[in-house]
């Protein structure tokens, strides 16, 4: 694809790549705890962060490299219906803001660490946390590697990935590397090393599409001249459009709201979450993390950029890379590339803390060793953490892209199917366990037999993830198609378990655990604001 | 702990609340029905209709959003200070 290595964006990328690197184990020793062997510690950075570090985290952990690569992927490749992933993230917020708080107080009170921990506690069931957990980890582990082929377009378009000639070795060389240093560090630092990071990351990513939203469509003749390019691209291929057709309107909107609704079930967004200082410090990240969407959108139009300046990939997912490669200086671009190189290392980072402590609370501490240690549970998850990352890299090294591209894809439909145990037993108690766990299984069956058999005109199965919801004759998300399925299993075998008066199991949690802020007994106290919040 | 059981304080339901509940589901509302922002004009220096429409919607979100923020914290601390 590129002929030669770009050696001023390379010099650029190393040199942020060093500096972060740096940082990440510098982390250790940010706002270090006296008890620093507490999974607390590691995994939650000490639940100390208040709002702008917990900004900085929640948006380099949801807002991935694979993020900026695949949504303008889509629009290049799709025009309209790629741009789902902006009213996505507009109703993540209003969303959270009603039930995120009530499960960081009840953690803090009750010391969970994952969103199993709070299940098992909440409905007495170890099967229930078990099934909560183990989708957790399916979920997250394509995630990880998806970064990796982040990182891997970046390598690619700078000239460092090797051509199909090159040997294995000297081909993945640079991400085995980066790789390494990624997993020294979050083994050492936590939860610490990708928040100070994810800084960087930000900083970088702002500038970056703060640049290219202004300077690319001057250069290529203003934004008259990028919709139509793109519109006579779309007729031409006789796919896509600037507009979804009537028929896509369901789909759109079904995908917008079931991946809403999947969002913060993913461990990863709940780690950041509960490293948080306070119940405020959440609450008013909801209002200041759509900043990020802002930039999400903003970020989509560079598909229609591309297309408009002529860039010929044969893998959409190249196309944006190539984009800044192409119109950019060669110093800028190596910028460019550093802010996607670095913005995955921070949500790789945390995923695998996060698949490290689903395993380590609530399978090796529920089913294997019962009475570990908090020394054992943190040497435990920090081994974990690396064994999922290196998973992950054989993921990528061994398979081919779009079986890591698939599995995110049966990840997002998965991980939707543990909202209401989650969700739901934050406001009620009236679900039965058991029902909890079948209507689990049904989503999680139907979803990924309804995905399986989704063709494409690449593929023949997990082609995509919408398909005509049954009943209603439209197409849509499979993901909230199986959560209704789910929904209905559970209810109906609540009121029956109930008739039957199956057992219940102990809930551990009483009503004012849900609303408990810093300051309140059992509830550690709230340190004085470091920055000045955003109110008060 | 400084919220009362629901039964001892004022009533659950109050226009507050509900105000705050009309903001937080009126993004859903817009953002779902697709059909209604579905059309390429009026552009706006140039970009579709479709995308600034939904790009405006981020502010507009946001501000409701801060809006249900502040009133929630107003109904909060008027809970906490006494029953009002």
């Amino acid at each position: 694809m590129n002929d030669g290595v770009n050696g001023v964006a390379l010099g650029v990328f190393i040199f942020f790549f060093l500096a972060v690197t740096v940082m990440g184990f510098l982390a250790a020793r940010w706002r270090k705890a006296e008890n620093e062997h507490s999974l607390d510690e590691w995994g939650l950075g000490g639940r100390s962060f208040g709002t702008w570090v917990t900004w900085f985290l929640l948006g380099g952990d949801l807002y991935t490299a694979y993020t900026f690569v695949a949504v303008p992927a889509a629009i290049y490749a799709a025009g309209a219906a790629g741009f789902f992933a902006v009213p996505y993230t507009i109703l993540v917020y209003p969303l959270i803001f009603t039930f995120l708080p009530r499960l960081w107080s009840v953690s803090h009170k009750h010391g969970y660490v994952t969103t199993s921990d709070f299940v098992r506690g909440r409905f007495g069931s170890k099967g229930l946390s078990l099934a909560v957990a183990v989708t957790g980890i399916l979920a997250t582990m394509p995630y990880i590697a998806l970064q990796l082929v982040g990182i891997q377009a970046v390598l690619d378009v700078m000239g460092v990935g090797g051509g199909e000639d090159t040997n294995w070795f000297v081909k993945d060389l640079p991400l085995l590397i980066a790789f390494g240093v990624l997993a020294a560090y979050t083994y050492s630092s936590g939860l610490r090393a990708p928040a100070l990071i994810a800084f960087v990351k930000d900083t970088l990513i702002y500038i970056v599409i703060a640049v290219a939203i202004i300077y690319i469509p001057i250069k290529l003749g203003g934004f008259d001249e990028v919709f139509g390019a793109a519109s006579e691209k779309y007729t031409a291929a006789k796919a896509g459009g600037l507009v979804p057709l009537e028929a896509g309107q369901w789909t759109y909107a079904t995908l917008a709201l079931g991946s809403a609704l999947a969002l913060f079930m993913y461990p990863h967004s709940i780690t950041a979450t509960l490293s948080s200082r306070s119940r405020e410090v959440i609450r008013r990240n909801t209002t200041i993390l759509p900043l990020y969407s802002l930039m999400l959108g903003l970020l989509a139009l560079l598909g229609f950029m591309a297309i408009a300046a002529g860039v010929k990939v044969t893998n959409p997912q190249l196309a944006i890379p190539q984009l800044f490669e192409d119109m950019f200086p060669d110093w800028f671009a190596g910028v460019a590339f550093a802010a996607i190189g670095i913005g995955a290392l921070v949500p790789a980072a945390i995923m695998s803390i996060a698949a490290a402590n689903l395993f380590t609370r609530n399978i090796y501490k529920d089913f294997i060793k019962p009475d570990a240690t908090p020394q054992q549970e943190t040497k435990v998850s920090k081994l974990v953490s690396l064994l999922v990352k290196v998973g992950a890299l054989v993921f990528v090294l061994t398979m081919d892209k779009t079986v890591a591209i698939n599995f995110q894809l049966l990840g997002g439909i998965w991980i939707l199917q543990t909202f209401p145990a989650l969700v739901g037993g934050l406001f009620t108690r009236w679900f039965h366990r058991w029902a909890l766990l079948a209507g689990w299984a049904v989503g999680m069956i139907y979803g990924t037999v309804a995905a399986y058999g989704v063709a494409s005109p690449t593929q023949k199965h997990f082609g995509g993830s919408a398909k005509e919801i049954p009943g209603i004759g439209e197409i849509g998300y499979i993901g909230l198609t199986a959560f209704v399925l789910n929904v209905v299993v559970t209810v109906v075998l609540t009121f029956v378990l109930k008739a039957f008066k199956a057992p219940e199991g102990i809930d551990e949690t009483s009503p004012e655990d849900y609303t408990a802020d810093a300051g309140d007994p059992g509830v550690q106290v709230e340190l004085p604001p470091a920055t000045a919040g955003a109110s008060h | 702990m400084s919220s009362e059981s629901p039964e001892a304080g004022p009533p659950v339901v109050t226009p507050v609340r509900v105000v705050i509940a009309l903001c937080l589901f009126a993004p859903f509302v817009a953002m779902l029905w697709v059909g209604s922002y579905a059309k390429v004009d009026p552009a706006f220096i140039g970009i579709p209709f479709f995308y600034w429409y939904q790009m405006l919607w981020v502010l507009l979100s946001t501000a409701l959003t801060m809006t249900a923020y502040k009133l929630w914290q107003r109904d909060q601390r008027a809970r906490r200070g006494g029953t009002k």
